[in-house]
């Protein structure tokens, strides 16, 4: 079956040549990595031997399991607030016309744009300044709510995506058959745009999980994320201990994704 | 246009819809501008005019989807002005029918029943009557996307009506299908509608649908309501020129006003006419194409005198079930329909003719 749309001769052979390429480029830093994990010698890079050592070690390793745990809180918390705030703002910008929606539609985009480094400054003076007012010490609660800020944005992106190709005709239909403005979002808008709501969420999540600057400006003494701890160890030299903890944080990045498009397919929404 | 206005205009408790004084303003446009309008029970009432009339705000406004600016509303009696549109008992047949797409079509047929919080298995075996109604027993499990156009516009009415509306809103629910199953719906829909004996108002841009549809038909224009009458109304005694332009196909003739029984035709050529309008009016004469009778020069009957131009055929083309005849009138075209059928006579182009009509058939509206 050859048609127009098949590529034929040189293009297909180039093609399939340029696709590999593209795969080991991505691919093969990750298999180096996750073997190395299993590596038996201190020499990141030098085989030494089967071992699961590193990941013994990483199990026993207090500082490492801590700022695994403070990571998973930050970005639990993180995620569920910014989802929640990032919807709500996709929903007044895509449906309500209200004085000022333009301004707040580019300020709720400035954090996608603006650079890690000028965002984590600005945090940084705020919470100097707010901790003066308020009396709260640097840590958990200064690093969430950095979180917070910048996934509320890259969640409304994604909501409002799917809004936008949502009929909203829906709603009013909704209405019409007896459903509360509630109900209506209940049954008919939300389900509609879980998928979105779900991509959001995964990409506040992994944005959290893995943010280092704004983490390292905001965060108090004593108290760090996996990522920031993982940068600190390299300056003391790197162990395959860090590839083992490198291949754990990937293996639950990747159970989240699996996850998310598990829930999406699972989902079958009905009324009450 | 008072008098074309038919005997509905006082309010009775009995109407199914009444409207009066409702204007709606979006910013500085004027949507609607003014109307009145009764809407008996049990009533096949349409609502025509071209896009951008006001004729789907109206109705959007009787379903709560939109609340009036000024004015009062009522349904069955109730003044509903600014009631959400889950306190009101009508339902909607959304134009492209607004079906959730992620619910199967019995979970979209008893949706409206579920919000009512009937319970599970009573709105279910509801809402399988209705699907049995619209011919559509088998299909409860498939999704939207996976029915026809004809078919999502019978879950459509299904999901409206299983709620038993006191008043059936549609919005030109048959504009998405294609001519044949079009014709189909309109008679589907009207035999729905006497067997329920539910008022269905119904809005659409299509005058024939209008016409073969309806007890009832409201024309707008720019947000004004024109006049209001059944179809033989607004066919035979269009109240404006918009009307009886607008309803099937006329002739309009420039003419003014002489005295109550004359009128004077742009070339000075005197016709009978009666007109309520003073002398001196600039009116229109409205002649349907298929009311003039054509025939060799100097054929008119006597009596028809002074209801009669001569003219020349420019053009003629064969319908089959008619014959479309142009005719040069000194400064006008006028077109002539002629039975094809046991026609004494067939005319060509360059054929002298006379034109004659009833005194009945002409109908003088305001300019």
């Amino acid at each position: 079956m050859t048609g127009i749309t098949e590529p034929r001769g040189m293009t297909k052979a180039s093609l399939r040549g340029i696709s590999w390429l593209v795969y080991v480029f991505f691919y093969a830093p990750i298999l180096v990595l996750i073997i190395f994990s299993f590596s038996d010698n201190r020499n990141v890079g030098v085989w030494g031997g089967f071992t699961t050592s590193w990941y013994a070690d990483f199990a026993q390793d207090s500082k490492l399991t801590g700022a695994l745990s403070n990571s998973l809180q930050i970005a639990v918390v993180a995620t569920l607030i910014s989802v929640v705030l990032g919807t709500m703002a996709a929903l007044a910008l895509e449906r309500f016309s209200f004085r000022g929606k333009q301004v707040f539609d580019a300020l709720l985009y400035l954090p996608v744009i603006i650079p890690d480094v000028t965002m984590a400054v600005m945090l940084l003076l705020f919470f100097t300044q707010a901790a003066k007012w308020f009396g709260f010490s640097k840590g958990f609660s200064t690093i969430a709510l950095s979180h917070i800020a910048f996934c509320i944005s890259f969640v409304s992106i994604v909501v409002r995506a799917r809004l936008a190709g949502m009929d909203d005709k829906l709603e009013e239909a909704a209405m019409d058959l007896y459903a509360s403005r509630w109900q209506a979002f209940r049954y008919v808008t939300l389900p509609l745009i879980m998928p979105g709501i779900l991509g959001g969420a995964l990409l506040a999540m992994t944005l959290s999980l893995d943010d280092v600057v704004i983490t390292q400006f905001v965060t108090g003494a004593g108290w760090s994320t996996l990522p920031v701890y993982v940068f600190s160890l390299i300056r003391k030299g790197v162990t395959p201990l860090i590839n083992a903890v490198s291949v754990v944080m990937l293996v639950a990045s990747m159970v989240l994704v699996a996850l998310s498009l598990l829930t999406q397919r699972l989902r079958g929404d009905d009324p009450a | 246009m008072g008098e074309t206005r038919d005997a509905h205009e006082t309010t009775t408790a009995a109407d199914a819809v009444a409207i009066s004084g409702v204007t709606k303003r979006f910013g500085d446009v004027v949507a609607v501008d003014n109307i009145d309008l009764n809407i008996a029970d049990g009533e096949f009432f349409a609502m025509l005019g071209p896009s951008g009339c006001g004729k789907t705000t109206t109705l959007r406004m009787i379903a709560g989807l939109e609340f009036p600016t000024q004015g009062s509303l009522k349904i069955f009696g109730d003044e509903v002005g600014t009631l959400p549109p889950n306190k009101r008992p009508v339902n909607t047949v959304f134009q492209n029918y607004a079906l959730f797409p992620h619910m199967n079509v019995l979970d979209n047929v008893s949706f409206g029943l579920r919000m009512q919080n009937v319970g599970r298995s009573e709105a279910a075996d509801r809402a399988r009557a209705l699907i049995k109604l619209v011919q559509l027993e088998g299909m409860e499990r498939r999704k939207p996307s996976q029915l026809s156009g004809g078919q999502q516009q019978r879950v459509a009415l299904a999901r409206a009506l299983v709620n038993k509306p006191k008043v059936l809103l549609l919005d030109e629910p048959l504009g998405a299908l294609d001519l044949k199953l079009r014709q189909e719906m309109q008679n589907e829909l009207k035999s729905l509608q006497r067997e329920l004996g539910v008022s269905f108002v119904f809005v659409t841009h299509d005058q024939e649908e209008a016409l073969t549809m309806s007890d009832r038909i409201a024309v707008m224009e720019d947000g004004r309501l024109l006049q209001v009458g059944s179809a033989e109304d607004l066919y035979e005694r269009p109240a404006n020129r918009f009307v009886a332009d607008f309803i099937g196909q006329t002739n309009l003739v420039d003419a003014t006003v002489a005295d109550s029984d004359t009128i004077v035709l742009g070339n000075g050529s005197k016709v009978r006419a009666t007109t309520s309008l003073g002398s001196g009016s600039k009116v229109a004469m409205s002649l349907r194409p298929e009311a003039i009778s054509i025939g060799p020069r100097g054929s008119a009957p006597a009596d028809h005198s002074e209801e009669s131009l001569d003219g020349i055929v420019s053009s003629s083309t064969y319908l089959g079930h008619a014959v479309d005849y142009r005719v040069s009138v000194d400064w006008i075209d006028l077109e002539v329909r002629a039975g094809a059928i046991g026609a004494q006579q067939r005319f060509s182009p360059g054929d002298e003719v006379s034109l004659w009509w009833d005194r009945a058939a002409n109908w003088v509206v305001a300019d």
